[in-house]
């Protein structure tokens, strides 16, 4: 306990450090598995390949994939850029799916309201589709959001400021309320992220509310 | 005005749903396409607003071959209830009314505005604005979707089995508000059912499809219960089941009681000023519309 009170900088700089890698890598995760699901949802001979090779890429170990992309981006070994960019691609893995399989849960008559309403194809998939399909990509959405953030710890190993380098340092060091910390914090970070993300869902689609009671 | 020009449809895996189709759908009738499932009356409804493009041959609106006309555009101008609503369920009462006048750039106090006309119209509770349709019940689902099909004030309005799914009750309600509402506003309507009632109850004009859309019958309900024109329409009006074939029988009250072939109670019959003969139960046959002729059965 002595250890955190007197470490309280360090422990906010550590949470703060792993925020700022997870939270990029899980938009980045949803802004580009949303035209990849489309794609897979849309052209059934994307579907296989599409779903299928983002599955694999999450079968790629993380350690590797650390030390393999500064030579791919071009970045430095220890870039917190190579850790987004992997977190990023993991989301990718888990969210293709999700995006895919809400978009194909659309009801139907749906979908054929809105074309005999008029909508032009880029506006229906805005504002009927894509929210139609929210509350599944949630449900991807937030797999990622504690999946990425446990994973982010692996980014210690080299070196690369999170929550996880208070494992790591810790054990180095033998100090088990710095390694206890980090665990505690990482589930703790993981738990509101996605109550927040539950909260957000529940605001941005009220009707799934009316439908739950209805 | 709608007119079909020797319309023919083929699906992409050979099936012909319309096989060289006329028609003339006047303005600001009511026109049902009856038939039974599969006789291709969807296929033609949508080949008006675009949702199906004809193989061949044209369909013109007010004499413009639709398919010269750009189809987001052209759906805006032409109303469109479907049966289950088809109501947008991420979206309230209100939104789903507004949205043709939303698309179309109108703002949205007018929209609102706009909004609380059409509720009254189609009688719904204002209470209901701010509801989604998995909160409301089937008839209530269905009056949305109508006050959305008339929300953008469209010349025409597409009804693809609109009633289809609401309780008997609710139907002939539905119904008769329809009839009302065409009175007072005039749209050509062009409505789509397999049920022959619902046809007799609301149409000016019934077109009786068999399978590819084939003409068995154009004409108005009166025509179609005194001279049906061939034995499929006899069928598909229950003509040969007696079911539209009633008599005149005396109850044990003294009432005078109307029956079918069967023997089943259609009804009672009612003086010309809408009263129930002979002082019987008040309330029945005497809504105007189109009833089977009535014979003395023999010895009643």
């Amino acid at each position: 306990m002595n250890w955190v009170l007197d470490n309280l900088p360090l422990i906010a700089d550590r949470t703060w450090a792993h925020l700022a890698t997870s939270l990029p890598a899980i938009l980045a995760a949803l802004v580009i598995s949303v035209p990849l699901g489309w794609l897979a949802h849309r052209y059934r001979i994307l579907n296989g390949p599409v779903l299928t090779g983002a599955g694999l890429m999450y079968a790629i170990p993380s350690l590797p994939l650390f030390i393999v992309l500064p030579v791919l981006i071009g970045t430095g070994v220890r870039d917190v850029v190579n850790v987004v960019v992997a977190l990023t691609l993991y989301g990718v893995a888990l969210l293709v799916r999700s995006v895919a399989d809400g978009l194909d849960g659309v009801p139907p008559e749906a979908r054929g309201a809105a074309v005999a309403l008029g909508y032009p194809p880029l506006r229906r998939f805005l504002t009927v589709d894509l929210p139609l399909a929210g509350p599944v990509i949630l449900s991807g959405l937030r797999v990622v959001a504690v999946s990425t953030v446990s994973l982010c710890t692996v980014g210690a190993v080299l070196g690369i400021p999170s929550l996880g380098l208070l494992f790591t340092d810790g054990f180095q060091r033998g100090i088990l309320a710095e390694i206890l910390t980090g665990i505690v914090l990482t589930v703790v970070l993981a738990l509101a992220l996605d109550r927040l993300l539950v909260v957000l869902g529940r605001l941005a689609m009220p009707w799934t509310r009316a439908e739950a009671g209805a | 005005m709608i007119s079909y020009r020797s319309v023919t449809k083929r699906f992409a895996d050979g099936t012909v749903a319309v096989q060289d189709f006329s028609l003339d759908v006047p303005r600001g009738t009511l026109t049902v396409l009856a038939g039974s499932s599969g006789c291709g009356k969807t296929t033609l409804m949508r080949m008006v607003n675009r949702m199906v493009d004809p193989s061949s041959g044209q369909v013109l609106v007010d004499g413009e071959d639709v398919a010269g006309r750009d189809p987001v555009a052209l759906r805006r101008r032409i109303g469109y209830v479907m049966q289950n609503s088809g109501l947008l369920p991420h979206r309230t009462v209100a939104q789903n009314i507004a949205t043709v006048p939303r698309l179309n750039g109108v703002d949205r106090r007018a929209a609102r505005r706009r909004t609380g006309e059409m509720m009254e119209l189609v009688g719904l509770d204002a209470k209901l604005a701010d509801r989604y349709p998995a909160q409301l019940s089937g008839g209530q689902q269905q009056r949305v979707g109508v006050a959305r099909g008339l929300a953008a004030d469209p010349d025409i309005l597409l009804m693809d089995e609109p009633f289809g799914a609401v309780d008997p009750l609710v139907r002939s309600e539905l119904q008769r508000q329809l009839r009302q509402l065409h009175g007072q506003i005039g749209t050509t309507i062009l409505f789509v059912t397999h049920d022959m009632d619902e046809a007799l109850a609301l149409g000016d004009q019934i077109v009786l499809l068999r399978a590819g859309a084939d003409i068995a019958q154009q004409g108005t309900p009166r025509e179609f219960v005194a001279e049906p024109a061939n034995d499929f329409v006899r069928t598909f009006l229950g003509l040969d089941r007696g079911q539209r074939t009633l008599h005149r029988e005396r109850a044990a009250d003294g009432s005078i009681v109307v029956v079918d072939a069967h023997g089943r109670p259609a009804g009672v019959l009612a003086e010309p000023d809408g009263r129930p003969d002979d002082g019987a139960h008040p309330g029945a046959a005497a809504d105007g519309g189109p009833r089977p002729g009535i014979q003395d059965a023999p010895g009643a």
